[in-house]
């Protein structure tokens, strides 16, 4: 196997592909307190998410719609699989664990992220970054705003 | 079998001439098939940029000292040579911008900004990048003036049925593009510019696509003015033009104000230059013309009508390899059309296939090619786009299409 193969395999491990191809809690959720939409507007790639809270703030229930590229679509399934039950903290640390995992050269992807660490390979792939990221941005907005509706990007604000 | 072309041009012979083609990229030779959204430059372009700045650089209109005035020879000759490449009747029908992108917006913002009044209409198509549409409705959004769309068909082609409801007296210009820089269509532009004429619409070319892929001469279309970058035609970034006939510019007034645009100055106010240099305040890109004029005799030397049978041939041979890779599906016409193909893959995402495909040296486009709404058009979020140039060879095509059925079985 040459070099650059093995970064592809890295990058598209079997069990991304899988979440990618049969994503979980992918759906609606009709008593969501939250909604988040997230777009990379620089490929057109959008995961709605939906979020419903328990009583000490912790995520109840998550689900998600949405389309684009393996990357997102793996990492936003992989994602809700490992946030629904959380608290409010552990979903805080999550998040920082993983920008760690999908940017950082120097991180052994930490055993708590479980599956997640199959998103590791993104590193290598700078471009592919926000495509793994873009439903955590989405769910970082969920906990900052704990109901209603908001829209994330991945690109700066925009001027309308 | 798919017949070779004879041409008196030694194709691969010419690649010794783009330097870059030598990279590797992922430890593969590259093959680079994003020509649509920037070309490789040709050493000869290089050299004559690199010559001006070690023997000429000075700046122009302004010096009277021996650099300045060599500097502003060759700068105006460069105007000369572009208003010979496309046919225009005088260099001063020539202005140098930064690229398609300020030509058009120059035009919106200028002449439509003086000619155009609450209820007029402006037509554009279904097909226009973003540079075509984002400067008209930013004119449309500040003064009151409609947009009219004529639509695409399902095969990429303009439904030209259409334009006669649509080409009403209402219609102030007409601004298209002369080759789709996502679906490969060539539009007819003398019938459209003729037909705009007929209800007293100006028009405007949006020639980024096809100024160095095709022969072109804006006498022979008939359109009123014509925008295009250097940059997808073999010269240097950051170097474009607008066209338009004398009288047309006349009438436009001054855009950016500055410097080499005016004739006199007082505290007050200001007279301006006519037409080409009431448009180009401040210092030009001066290198970037002189590499566009050398890229014109680069050009011009193969012959554009031979690169134009280059492109469809390698178009129309990729076609053929590409219907043979498992759920592929490509966008826009199945013949007349540049060497633009965009497609899509049920296997894989375009963003998962660029990826893909990078890691084997192939440099592909993925995304929605600052063409959105055409992609809503088609309901695709984006598609891959494989677009060729002079440089691009039938050898290249087939390892794409040998990248791509790797790409099916690796995603699968």
């Amino acid at each position: 196997m040459n070099l650059e193969l093995g970064d592809l395999e890295e990058l598209y491990q079997d069990v991304i592909l899988d979440h990618s191809r049969r994503p979980r809690n992918f759906g609606e959720l009709s008593d969501a307190a939250v909604r988040v939409h997230g777009d990379n507007p620089a490929c057109g790639d959008e995961i709605h998410l939906a979020v419903k809270f328990n009583g000490n703030g912790g995520l109840e229930e998550i689900k998600f719609t949405g389309h684009g590229c393996a990357i997102s679509q793996a990492s936003a399934s992989l994602m809700t699989t490992k946030l629904k039950g959380k608290s409010r903290d552990e979903v805080e640390e999550m998040l920082r664990s993983f920008h760690d995992l999908v940017t950082s050269e120097n991180n052994d992807a930490p055993k708590k992220l479980g599956d997640l660490r199959a998103m590791r390979g993104v590193r290598k792939f700078p471009q592919r970054v926000k495509c793994a990221m873009l439903p955590w941005r989405a769910v970082e907005q969920a906990l900052r705003q704990t109901e209603g509706e908001a829209t994330v990007s991945t690109e700066e604000p925009e001027f309308a | 079998m798919h017949k070779v072309a004879t041409s008196r041009v030694d194709w691969s012979a010419l690649r010794e001439d783009f330097p870059i083609l030598q990279e590797r990229v992922n430890g593969h030779p590259l093959i680079y098939f994003d020509s649509a959204a920037t070309s490789q430059k040709p050493r000869a372009v290089l050299d004559v940029v690199r010559n001006y700045y070690e023997h000429e650089n000075a700046n122009v209109h302004r010096g009277l000292h021996a650099l300045s005035a060599r500097a502003t020879e060759h700068y105006e000759k460069s105007r000369q040579r572009v208003a010979d490449f496309i046919g225009a009747a005088s260099a001063d029908e020539i202005v140098f911008t930064r690229g398609t992108t300020e030509s058009i917006n120059l035009v919106a913002q200028a002449w439509g900004g003086k000619f155009l009044r609450a209820g007029d209409v402006i037509l554009l198509t279904e097909m226009e990048h973003h540079s075509n549409l984002v400067p008209w409705q930013l004119l449309a959004g500040r003064i009151g003036a409609r947009l009219r769309f004529v639509p695409v068909r399902d095969d990429g082609t303009l439904e030209l049925e259409k334009l006669s409801s649509l080409l009403t007296a209402e219609v102030k210009i007409f601004a298209f593009t002369h080759v789709s820089n996502s679906l490969g269509t060539i539009n007819p532009v003398a019938e459209l510019c003729q037909k705009a004429r007929s209800v007293g619409a100006m028009t405007l070319v949006d020639a980024a696509q096809s100024i160095g892929h095709m022969p072109l001469n804006v006498q022979e279309l008939g359109c009123d003015f014509l925008a295009f970058s250097g940059h997808k035609m073999c010269a240097p970034t950051g170097v474009g033009v607008l066209y338009g006939g004398l009288d047309v510019l006349d009438s436009v007034p001054p855009w950016h104000g500055g410097g080499e645009m005016i004739t006199s100055v007082t505290l007050e106010k200001s007279t301006f230059k006519k037409p080409p240099h009431r448009f180009e305040a401040g210092t030009p890109n001066i290198a970037g013309a002189i590499g566009l004029a050398a890229a014109i005799d680069y050009l011009e030397g193969i012959g554009r009508a031979e690169i134009f049978k280059h492109d469809v041939d390698l178009a129309s041979y990729a076609l053929q390899g590409m219907a043979d890779v498992t759920g592929l599906h490509v966008l826009g016409p199945s013949r007349d059309r540049g060497g633009v193909i965009s497609f899509v893959m049920g296997a894989a995402h375009p963003h998962d296939l660029t990826t893909f495909a990078d890691q084997y040296g192939l440099a592909l486009r993925g995304g929605h090619h600052c063409n959105q709404p055409l992609m809503r058009r088609f309901g695709v979020p984006g598609t891959s786009r494989a677009s060729f140039y002079l440089y691009s060879t039938r050898e290249e095509i087939d390892r794409m299409v040998d990248i791509l059925d790797k790409a099916v079985r690796f995603f699968k």
